[in-house]
């Protein structure tokens, strides 16, 4: 079991991890934010075209976005499992919880560049690329310029979340997790939780709102 | 109290003292040496004097820029540029002035400074984060700077689109530079609300913080909320130079306008973000050289986050003439509006500290009143363009120009100077010449006076904003903008130069030269590394001006 050195200008170990805490949950809504503008251009855009942002959203393929919905929150509660497991001691069990969350996250990788191909074998592409000669109209352009660069941004925040997931599995198969290391892998489950949430937002957004 | 009999009683301190041995630690500017220990350093001391030179570089940067900028307008055509190298230029000055100056100006190097040492804390929450900021800074500086001089931009600093994503300039750099900038900022900002969240010293509640405290606090909030959503639609507009998405482009569907609202609610923040931290130097400054607690702290403190709040719902007001309803245009210009009630309850607040206080009539006192001025002038036009019906006469024109300069420049310059007067005694232990500092000081005003009053004149006459040449008959008001600008340079580099003598020849000071109360004057007359040799304990609040002078050394290790 490690004990971790407390940083020179905290006076406790308890002040240090709030610290920790509540500077992540700044970062975070930060990143919120980040994708507040882009929510913000589509409800403007999807205000001046309704028909043609519904017509677009039927089009995108709902089984894909709905088990991607499934996939990703399941892997967000074996991150939450696993934090569970940390806290309990059970590093080893935490390692292989976060394996798991790391293969969903690769699945949904996967299939979001399935849903990808799809689209550009039917010549849907961002903005001025996009040449569909059967979906037709400004705004579905605009819809599906959205759409990628929603999720494009999305996928990359996927990657990082996927970057710190591996680093805390090889910490909890190493052990590095003892009692005075929750915070960092808390922290860590935190991040992948924002892109879970982020997702819950974006999976109505872009596959249900059409009916 | 003259500095002699101070003198004196820091010795007889000491000899109370003499029996406790005394390894005293070195002060911050010798503890550790050479270029690593600067470098490398995680000492926020250290880190903002770092910030501070860059920060001042880069003023001298901009200013240049300017100076070019009014010797082209001082004759109606072409003067010494020609009319592209003109718009380049302009755009420089913005960038260059309102992304790498004005916005890190007080944060970055006094907020870093001093706000640790006002919390009774050893640094800030994560000092390595802070190292970063200054790194990060630097590299979003060197990218912009780097653009701009290789391809140039000619799209004014607000990117507006369409041009913006068909002008054949380097528009994608300088936006990653930018956004990488803005990077730098947040860091700083989350440094700083975790800092005061969490590293308060005893004793020290939410309403004995310093108001330069609160005012860092709610700039923080601001580029908190702020910052990723023009990170995003500047990214967006950067991003078409790579792959046309158009989201913003009329052949598309898109709505260029939809930028427009997207860059003005950060932006129009943005202007808070500039002029609160100038506001908390102000509420710092009068209340020290009057010798009086600032006539409400809650008023102060509380507008600071009336400010904040309400200046995110303003941001329509600079968008009047883009085919905005008028319904749209009188909420707008109404929700502008309070933010000048806010800024009215600072403004009188400040002024009825001077009431039956002791005024001192030193340089940075001298700055509060060129801030209050040229604050509360540009404010009052502020709230006139807020209205409809006379922003359509006066919209893009000089009158604008002259308006933001007044609220945003003069505000955020006569603080920064301010503050640089103010804590010169505190982050390098001496005294800059007064006489000179007074001297600077008046010129600088006057120099913005003459500056920029012509540029109301001008706007009101009808000349527009940004253009490169302009009718014989506004001639002569350009003419004396222009020596306006030379007297206001001048007047920089002599503040300057006179603040450099004194690191070198400067008389020595003692830990609170200005008899002040506020916290960060309890430390030695250089802060030691961790700023306080035991962690002090708060019993009293920063402006208790009531109790005797001894009352602040609550610090029993202090000298």
């Amino acid at each position: 079991m490690s004990t971790r050195r407390l940083a020179e200008q905290f006076e406790d170990l308890a002040k240090q991890d709030h610290a920790a805490r509540l500077a992540m949950w700044i970062f975070l809504a930060s990143e919120i934010l980040l994708f507040a503008a882009l929510f913000a251009l589509y409800t403007s855009y999807r205000a001046m075209y309704p028909d043609e942002f519904a017509r677009a959203a039927a089009h995108n393929n709902l089984a894909i976005g709905t088990i991607n919905t499934f996939i990703l929150i399941t892997s967000s509660a074996t991150v939450a499992l696993a934090l569970w497991a940390v806290r309990g001691g059970l590093q080893r069990l935490a390692g292989w919880l976060l394996i798991f969350s790391i293969g969903c996250g690769l699945l949904f990788l996967v299939l979001k560049g399935v849903e990808y191909g799809q689209h550009f074998r039917a010549g849907i592409y961002p903005g001025a690329g996009y040449r569909s000669a059967e979906l037709t109209g400004q705004g579905v352009v605009l819809f599906f310029t959205l759409y990628f660069l929603i999720t494009g941004l999305h996928a990359f925040h996927v990657v990082v979340g996927l970057a710190v997931l591996c680093w805390m599995t090889a910490g909890s198969l190493r052990g590095r997790f003892g009692p005075d290391e929750h915070v960092r892998f808390e922290l860590g489950t935190l991040y992948w939780h924002l892109v879970d949430i982020v997702w819950i937002f974006v999976w109505p957004l872009l596959y249900l709102l059409h009916r | 109290m003259t500095e002699q009999s101070r003198h004196r009683e820091d010795i007889e301190a000491g000899d109370l003292f003499a029996d406790v041995p005394p390894p005293p630690p070195p002060d911050y500017l010798r503890d550790g040496r050479g270029i690593r220990s600067w470098l490398l350093t995680t000492d926020h001391k250290r880190i903002a004097l770092m910030f501070y030179a860059v920060i001042v570089a880069m003023l001298a940067l901009g200013g240049i820029f300017a100076l070019l900028l009014r010797t082209e307008l001082l004759t109606p055509d072409q003067t010494i540029m020609t009319a592209p190298v003109y718009n380049r230029m302009f755009t420089l000055h913005g960038v260059t002035m309102v992304f790498l100056f004005m916005i890190p100006s007080i944060p970055a190097t006094f907020g870093n400074f001093v706000l640790p040492i006002m919390l009774g804390a050893k640094d800030l929450a994560f000092p390595r984060l802070n190292l970063a900021s200054f790194y990060v800074y630097l590299l979003g500086t060197g990218v912009t700077l780097a653009a701009m001089v290789w391809g140039g931009v000619d799209t004014g600093w607000t990117f507006y689109p369409p041009y913006s994503t068909s002008t054949e300039s380097s528009v994608f750099p300088v936006v990653v530079g930018i956004f990488i900038v803005g990077v730098s900022s947040m860091m700083t900002a989350i440094n700083f609300i975790v800092t005061t969240h969490t590293l308060r010293a005893k004793g020290m509640n939410w309403f004995r913080l310093p108001l330069f405290v609160w005012a860092m606090y709610a700039t923080s909030v601001i580029i908190l909320l702020a910052t990723p959503v023009i990170g995003l639609s500047l990214g967006l507009v950067g991003a078409d130079r790579l792959y046309h998405f158009g989201i913003f482009d009329a052949r598309f569907g898109g709505d260029p306008v939809l930028f427009q609202h997207l860059f003005w609610f950060y932006s129009h923040p943005a202007v808070y973000i500039m002029i609160l931290p100038a506001m908390g130097v102000i509420s710092e400054l009068v209340s020290t050289f009057s010798r009086k607690p600032p006539s409400s702290y809650d008023a102060i403190a509380m507008s600071s986050l009336g400010i904040a709040f309400v200046g995110f719902f303003g941001w329509g007001h600079h968008m009047f003439v883009a085919g905005m309803s008028e319904l749209d245009a009188g909420i707008f210009g109404g929700l502008s509006m309070f933010v000048a009630i806010f800024s009215a309850i600072k403004v009188f607040t400040w002024t009825a500290t001077l009431y039956r206080g002791r005024v001192a009539f030193n340089t940075p006192m001298l700055y509060f009143f060129w801030f209050l001025f040229l604050f509360t002038f540009g404010g009052m036009t502020g709230v006139a363009v807020a209205t409809q019906s006379l922003d359509v006469h006066w919209h893009d024109t000089y009158f604008v120009v002259a308006h933001f300069h007044f609220i945003m420049v003069g505000g955020t310059i006569t603080a920064f100077l301010g503050a640089a007067h103010y804590w010169f005694p505190k982050m390098f232990g001496r005294l800059y010449s007064e006489r000179m500092g007074l001297l600077t000081s008046v010129s600088v005003f006057f120099g913005f006076l003459f500056t920029f009053v012509p540029q109301f004149l001008l706007g009101n006459a009808g000349m527009p904003r940004r253009y490169y040449s302009y009718p014989a008959r506004f001639q002569w008001l350009n003419v004396v903008s222009t020596g306006g600008a030379y007297l206001l340079a001048g007047a920089l580099l002599l503040t300057l130069i006179n603040l450099l003598c004194a690191l070198k020849w400067g008389r020595r000071a003692g830990p609170n030269p200005w008899g002040s109360h506020g916290y960060e004057w309890m430390t030695r007359a250089i802060p030691i590394k961790h700023n306080f040799e035991t962690p002090p304990v708060i019993t009293r609040g920063p402006y208790d001006y009531h109790l005797p002078e001894e009352m602040p050394h609550v610090d029993p290790q202090a000298r």
